[in-house]
């Protein structure tokens, strides 16, 4: 691992193994700041009949290397390292979700409150979560311990009870996960990790009931070692290191690839929710983010510097886009698309593009229908956020005269889509949509944010690797987020309330370096120009009972930044209501696609 | 250029091919290096750990967990059958003693004295692993399991259902784009690999059933007759251990589409030799696809090299469309340009120039493309 001096650092070659591409960028120190110069992109390539993770980042790095002409792999087949003149990079990173990425099992004691913890500090550190095992999940004990014999983890995280508390409860759902013997996914010869962060007066029980060899006993601090507190950071760290320890070195090439980078690879979901965190301190800002891939969709969130991750592990554009027509249903699909399409014909469309996930949509119907399964699975995914990002369950409230009359509870979602900043996109379908319009769409329809909302993409899905950048040289990770990770759509004002068709929902003022006024009927959408560098001050005036941010009816002031797509009004209210005859709902969402232009030839098309 | 991994299914009259036949646990490999073995011969066996019964005595005599060891009838080690006597409670002045029969049958595993919990092994469950493939033993790992290795003829399915399975080919359809409908399914096809052309139903595929036979193989099939077949609407392409009583096989995709000319001729080449099958198909983490092996009596004498390179974009290099408006045509690659074209998507990608049967020429995303491995 490195430990250059970080202004010696010149030339950053990074690299995201995603399960199904290799995608590589080049940060070059450029008059006198980081930018991301050139980038690369080549199918990964763990699975047979290559078996090898190198392969892919060699043919992604080789593409950047013919497009920067600067040699970038060696003779001997590595990544050249450290730069000169011409060839070469000063440290190579990567971030790796490949291969399935970090798949987990987490036990607790309750479900809501200390395995929700464990699963928090699992999903916080990249992981996918298979199962959580509670004393009190409905299981009986024979059910769970057969979920364990035909789950294959790569390890368990095992909580429960706080410092001091009693230790039964938590050495008896241990007890049956050490004769469920769970086999690992990797090799017969490994070791299952067990990483037992809970009660630390159970640490000896819990020594006896793992001492059988097959397992590979780690013991950190309680992640919840009392009610009111989560101490997730040490139970996230080791499940690093064992990520990297064991999974990383089992999958195929990647102890290769361990040996070229110059900082320990990350999973994926982890270095994009370090970059999404930092943005939300350095700006003080409340974030959602969204990285929807061919299996999983990851939402990120931070409301009040309180940071939570959610993975869709069933919910995705190809591998998993069955699942989400399944789930949504096809009609809740079929409600996005303006035209008729035979059900049985698609359906077939469906199960094809879950069969060969790498295939990409060449006519505008078929982008049609991937970019309203792409609204179902966000919505689906936002949900499920939603439902998990929580205050903490089992806190007692300490209650004042206006908490009796608000009764508020402990485990209330903290997402509050009216207190929403920036709503960041990333993945394939929302990345590479052949018009940012499209992008902007699918993330209001999907997400519904509420008042002033900032819209931006991951330009090329560079958050990764600027996450684990960050690890080694913050300032150049800082410089290439601001200038190059994101692309600002523009932003979004969308009225909270139920407005009349044809009827005032607000009125508007725009000041600065654009000006204008109107104002914006129920059920309408408007886009105003507002370019990349312009913004401006919009002065709201709602009608009675909609709401844009300071209650309803009252006047609201806020900044608006523009982008590629502008300023849209949306008035239409929330929650988004489209209606269920079909030939009404072809109508009304053909109107808003002609609204905000979403389907317009671009003159300059937007690369796959 | 940088080399591009345009993935395909392959579909050869002859290929050298190894598999690997492991134990989920260490046991007993009854083969030997260099022995010949049939697919149905068992190579390995072990016992996987019994049933886990957890049975918490503490809450059912309510007791403290720590006085729990002290009633047991059993100790860690021992067996126990069926309402055998597993715990009594020494009462109140020796009377009003409880006795704890136990539900399970099998052995005593632990008794936790901090959790009052015992665990009940039941007995073991014992596993077979056949060849699945006929040849030669060519490796053998000790107490794990052993490599066989063959000349087989192969073809990769795109998707399927079901487990490993064996028979005899017999090809019901006439043509390779014939409709695989229930009538060409013959009570003479028991135990066989049943070979179609184009789309199999639901029907044909219950029929297949009705003969018992061992597999159905076609070129394409329905999603609402798969959700007929499986009861349910496959949500991830992660399959193969459906008990469905036959393993059925997809060669090209959903919908009405032909199997490739080039795999009917193969398989109906073939007919009448054994063939190993196995539908089991996973899309990611390990990508597994539904194979057709055909073990030969020997190699070919003479052999063709491909003149391609494996996995790799040429002109002249046969292809198979894999996506919207061409899907499931078979063409040659014409044309390689080096500049992105922009699609009616109005995305930018990278294209590549196909050249079907017909003379019809069209221009095609480099991503659905599937190559012809030979």
């Amino acid at each position: 691992m490195t430990n250059l001096d970080p202004d010696t650092i010149k030339v950053i070659l990074a690299t995201d193994c995603g399960s199904t591409t290799t995608k590589a960028i080049l940060i070059q120190y450029v008059d006198g700041e980081y930018r991301q110069t050139h980038r690369g992109e080549a199918p990964t390539t763990v699975e047979k009949p290559f078996a090898d993770v190198t392969m892919g980042v060699v043919n992604s790095v080789t593409e950047i290397a013919e497009l920067a002409g600067r040699r970038l792999v060696g003779d001997d087949g590595r990544i050249i390292c450290p730069a000169t003149a011409t060839e070469g990079c000063d440290i190579y990173i990567s971030t790796s979700s490949a291969g399935g990425g970090l798949q987990m099992m987490v036990a607790g004691v309750i479900a809501e409150m200390t395995a929700a913890s464990a699963k928090r500090a699992a999903l916080g550190a990249g992981s996918i979560v298979m199962d959580v095992i509670a004393a009190n999940d409905g299981r009986r004990p024979h059910d769970q311990i057969q979920r364990i014999r035909d789950l294959r983890p790569d390890m368990i995280l095992i909580s429960g009870g706080t410092d001091g508390g009693t230790t039964d409860k938590v050495v008896q759902i241990s007890e049956l996960v050490a004769p469920a013997k769970p086999q690992p996914r990797f090799g017969s010869d490994y070791s299952m990790p067990i990483i037992f962060a809970g009660n630390k007066d159970a640490r000896e029980p819990i020594r006896e009931v793992f001492s059988d060899d097959g397992f590979d006993l780690q013991i950190v601090d309680n992640l919840r070692p009392v009610l009111e507190r989560e101490n997730l950071g040490p139970a996230r760290d080791k499940i690093h290191d064992i990520f990297l320890e064991h999974v990383m070195a089992q999958a195929p090439g990647y102890d290769k690839l361990m040996g070229w980078t110059g900082a320990p690879i990350m999973p994926t979901p982890g270095a994009v929710g370090d970059i999404l965190q930092t943005v939300a301190r350095l700006q003080e800002i409340n974030v959602v983010g969204v990285d929807i891939g061919g299996a999983t969709t990851d939402v990120f969130s931070v409301f009040d510097e309180t940071f939570n991750r959610t993975v869709s592990a069933n919910l995705g554009m190809s591998y998993s886009i069955s699942n989400v027509c399944a789930e949504a249903t096809m009609p809740n699909v079929l409600r996005w698309v303006p035209f008729d399409m035979n059900e049985r014909e698609l359906r077939n469309h469906v199960k094809n593009k879950m069969i060969r996930p790498t295939t990409i949509p060449q006519t505008r119907e078929a982008l049609m229908f991937e970019q309203a399964v792409a609204r179902e699975a966000l919505r689906l995914a936002y949900k499920q956020h939603k439902e998990f990002a929580t205050t903490l369950k089992g806190v007692q409230q300490q209650r004042t005269v206006g908490d009796t009359f608000s009764q508020q509870t402990s485990g209330q979602t903290i997402v509050d889509n009216m207190e929403l900043d920036l709503l960041v996109a990333s993945g394939g379908v929302l990345s590479h949509a052949p018009r940012m319009h499209q992008t902007a769409m699918l993330l209001i329809d999907a997400f519904e944010p509420e008042g002033v909302t900032m819209l931006a993409k991951d330009s090329i899905f560079m958050m990764p690797h600027l996450g684990v950048l960050a690890s080694v040289h913050p300032k150049a990770a800082e410089q290439v987020f601001d200038r190059d990770c994101l692309i600002y759509l523009g932003t979004c004002v969308a009225a909270k309330g139920m407005p009349k068709a044809g009827k005032s929902c607000f009125s508007w003022e725009l000041s600065g370096d654009r000006t204008g006024s109107g104002t914006i009927n129920g059920g309408d959408l408007q886009l105003v120009e507002l370019d990349e560098n312009e913004s401006g001050t919009i002065t709201l005036s709602p009608a009675r009972g909609i709401d844009l941010g300071e209650g309803p009816g009252r006047k609201v002031q806020r900044s608006v930044r523009g982008g590629t797509v502008g300023l849209i009004l949306d008035g239409r209210g929330r929650p988004l209501a489209i209606p269920e005859d079909r030939a009404a709902s072809q109508s009304t969402v053909q109107g808003w696609l002609d609204s905000l232009d979403v389907y317009a030839e671009e003159s300059e098309a937007v690369a796959v | 250029m940088a080399k591009a991994y345009t993935p395909g299914l392959l579909v050869t009259r002859h290929k050298k091919h190894r598999i690997m036949r492991r134990l989920p646990i260490a046991g007993d490999v009854q083969v030997n290096v260099d022995d010949m073995v049939k697919a149905g011969d068992t190579v390995a066996e072990t016992n996987l750990p019994g049933d886990v019964h957890p049975v918490n005595l503490a809450n059912t005599m309510s007791l403290p967990p720590a006085d729990v060891v002290g009633c047991m009838l059993k100790s860690e080690g021992e067996s126990i059958a069926l309402d055998e006597p597993l715990a009594q409670s020494k009462g109140m002045f020796g009377m009003f003693k409880t006795i704890v029969h136990s539900r399970f049958e099998g052995t005593v595993e632990t008794v936790s004295p901090v959790t009052g919990q015992v665990i009940i092994r039941g007995a073991p469950l014992p596993v077979q692993v056949r060849a699945y493939m006929s040849g030669r033993v060519v490796g053998v790992t000790e107490n794990e399991g052993c490599e066989i290795e063959a000349d087989v003829a192969y073809v990769q399915g795109i998707f399927g259902v079901g487990g490993e399975t064996q028979g005899c080919i017999k090809v019901a359809a006439a043509a390779h784009d014939q409709e695989f409908t229930a009538d060409l399914i013959t009570e003479d096809m028991a135990g066989c690999v049943i070979v179609g052309g184009a789309r199999m139903t639901v029907e044909s595929i219950r029929r297949a059933l009705e003969v018992k036979a061992a597999a159905i193989i076609s070129g394409g099939i329905d999603d609402q007759d798969l959700k007929e077949l499986l009861g349910y609407d496959l949500g991830v392409a992660i399959t193969g251990r459906e008990s469905l009583g036959i393993t059925v096989i997809v060669t090209e995709g959903f919908g009405e589409i032909s199997m490739a000319d080039r795999t009917y001729a193969m398989l109906r080449e073939f007919e009448g030799r054994e063939a190993s099958v196995n539908g089991a198909t996973q899309i990611r983490a390990g990508v597994m696809r539904p194979e057709i092996i055909i073990p030969l009596d020997a190699a070919p004498t003479t052999s063709r090299e491909s003149t391609f390179e494996e996995g790799q974009l040429e002109t002249g290099r046969m292809l198979r469309v894999i996506r919207d408006p061409w899907f499931g045509m078979i063409g040659e690659v014409s044309g390689l340009p080096a500049e992105p074209h922009v699609l009616g998507s109005g995305s930018k990608a990278r294209v590549l120039e196909v050249t079907f049967p017909s003379g019809e020429k069209a221009i095609v995303p480099r991503a659905n493309v599937e190559l012809i491995e030979e």
